[in-house]
């Protein structure tokens, strides 16, 4: 099932929250949320699982519209909200089965879900206790767990690993990879590793508006800053490369290797291999440096502030 | 709607709200009827209940707001409502389903209190010598009485998000509704008009049902006052002002 968002505005007062964006997931599609605090994503997020109504511009999810039809919005979307809110004074089990019960599993089905839901979120030592008593991590796991119990075709995951551990971040991810094979995945981060880690396709936004929305790989690529690495055999000096016909500055990175920072939009690399030839050394190594998550990201974020 | 009221009951029974609340009405309750000289049916000498009757409200008044407190106030602080409103359920079925609890649990308390009735039954001379209708009325319209005081508090509690505003709102409201309107009236300067606002007051339907008689007016009094609110309480949810 597909989730597409058009032209959705969510007004607070008079604080535009989530302005005009438009986006569409397709089903199978895990898909990265990214901004800024205060950007809009939770907005959006809790506007596309019927929480929230939003201002102006619609919301589909699985064809249903979230106004008109919330009821079979909500039965299809599973959804972890920012801060993972518990009743904390629940048993780990008894919880997920009221949250599969809310969500319409009943009997035995419930019981072979809470079971499936607790084994794969590694909950198997927890589901005895109440989750006042739990660490983070694991309520985080509570909450994962509960936004899977009913299998819902679209998962919206706000801030799935946010205040974790470096290993509960990977376990928590490779949970989100298993279980998000045949279903369409929202997810919003602010760790730039994971997005590279678990998703195709990343939109960006910020002050409420879309930025960027597109492939992972497209966008790393199309990252104009991007620079050639390069190491010779033997010293040069590095003003002399700045005369290469296109080349912006250089940098030295430390025995024979050079970072080449090319004027916008142009590509250096056949000069670089000129240059080398007439000063009669080796080129022994030269790739381009691809651009990093965190530089796209605040590049695209910061414009304007 | 019933897994929301499952919850919430369970909730109750499993903290300790339940128990402080139907023992707190109770031992109040059992030591104004049987136990204080100024209040007792045994030194009164008449066999009846309207000890528990006339002050079983003013007690309510305290303890229905203590049950219903949490009811919102609690789910929007901590964020857990938003986790019911994204699932399958509608506005509605949260707002009955906590409506209900609450009203289930006082009905709970109020139940022990047959033990009094029975009591006074065989205590009377001869024995049996109670207003059995006038008792029955005065059930039903304590039961009332008490749903309209739980959707007040429900309300009172849709309104917060701090538990204290929603208990002092509350027991205000109830406080109003129940006797506040025949203060007012005292005021009035005509007897219609002093009439036309103590009809607004609980208090007047209130006693009029523990005479016995039950007059659909007053009932349709009861289930208005507390329709109007649990559709306040509807509406407030619904606006997601929060």
């Amino acid at each position: 099932m597909s989730l597409a968002i058009s032209h959705l505005t969510k007004i607070f007062g008079t604080q535009r929250a989530v302005d005009d964006v438009s986006f569409s997931i397709q089903p199978g599609e895990i898909v990265g949320f990214l901004g800024p605090n205060g950007a809009g994503k939770s907005t959006t997020m809790k506007v596309a699982t019927g929480f929230l109504p939003p201002s102006e511009g619609e919301v589909k999810v699985g064809g249903f519209d979230v106004v008109e039809d919330p009821l079979a919005v909500k039965k299809i979307i599973g959804y972890l909200p920012e801060h993972n809110p518990l009743y904390l004074e629940m048993y780990v089990r008894e919880y997920l089965h009221f949250a599969g019960r809310l969500s319409g599993v009943s009997g035995s089905k419930l019981k072979s879900r809470a079971d499936e839901m607790i084994e794969l979120c590694g909950l198997t030592k927890e589901q005895g206790k109440k989750i006042e008593s739990l660490s983070k991590g694991y309520r985080q796991r509570v909450g994962l767990a509960q936004a899977l119990l009913h299998d819902p075709q679209i998962l919206i995951l706000d801030e799935p690993t946010s205040g974790l551990d470096p290993n509960q971040i990977l376990e928590i991810r490779k949970v989100i990879k298993e279980i998000s094979r045949n279903k369409t995945v929202l997810f919003s981060s602010h760790i730039m590793q994971e997005v590279q880690a678990l998703c195709d396709r990343v939109v960006i936004i910020n002050k409420g508006k879309i930025v960027a929305d597109d492939l992972l790989a497209h966008l790393l690529k199309a990252d104009h800053t991007s620079a050639l690495i390069v190491e010779f055999s033997g010293e040069v000096e590095s003003e002399r490369m700045k005369q290469i016909p296109g080349v912006d500055d250089v940098l030295e990175l430390g025995a024979r290797r050079y970072k080449v920072i090319p004027v916008k939009g142009i590509d250096v690399r056949n000069e670089v291999f000129k240059f080398a030839a007439q000063q009669n050394i080796s080129l022994m190594e030269m790739k381009v440096e691809e651009g990093s998550m965190e530089s796209i990201f605040r590049e695209l974020t910061e414009k304007g502030q | 709607m019933i897994q929301v009221f499952a919850k919430e009951f369970n909730g109750f029974l499993n903290s300790l709200i339940a128990y402080i609340v139907i023992a707190v009405f109770l031992v109040g309750i059992g030591l104004l009827i049987w136990v204080f000289p100024e209040t007792s049916v045994l030194d009164y000498g008449y066999a009846d209940l309207d000890t528990l009757f006339s002050l079983g409200p003013y007690v309510f008044v305290f303890l229905i707001p203590a049950i219903t407190m949490k009811s919102f106030a609690e789910e929007r602080k901590i964020g857990t409502l938003e986790l019911l409103l994204t699932k399958p359920l509608t506005d509605w079925d949260v707002v009955i389903g906590k409506f209900l609890a609450s009203f289930l649990l006082m009905i709970v308390a109020i139940l022990p209190t047959i033990v009094y009735y029975i009591s006074i039954f065989q205590l009377g001379e001869p024995v049996g010598n109670i207003d059995t209708p006038g008792v029955i009325g005065s059930y039903i319209g304590l039961i009332l009485l008490g749903g309209v005081f739980c959707a007040v508090g429900v309300f009172a509690s849709s309104v917060t998000n701090n538990q204290i505003v929603s208990f002092v709102l509350a027991a205000f409201l109830c406080i109003t509704f129940y006797s506040g309107f025949d203060a007012l009236s005292t005021l009035a300067s005509t007897g219609t008009l002093a009439l036309r606002i103590k009809q607004f007051g609980i208090l007047y339907h209130y006693e009029s049902l523990s005479r016995g008689l039950i007059d659909s007016r007053d009932l349709i009094y009861f289930f208005s006052v507390a329709g109007i609110l649990i559709v306040g309480t509807k509406t407030v949810l619904s606006s997601r002002q929060w």
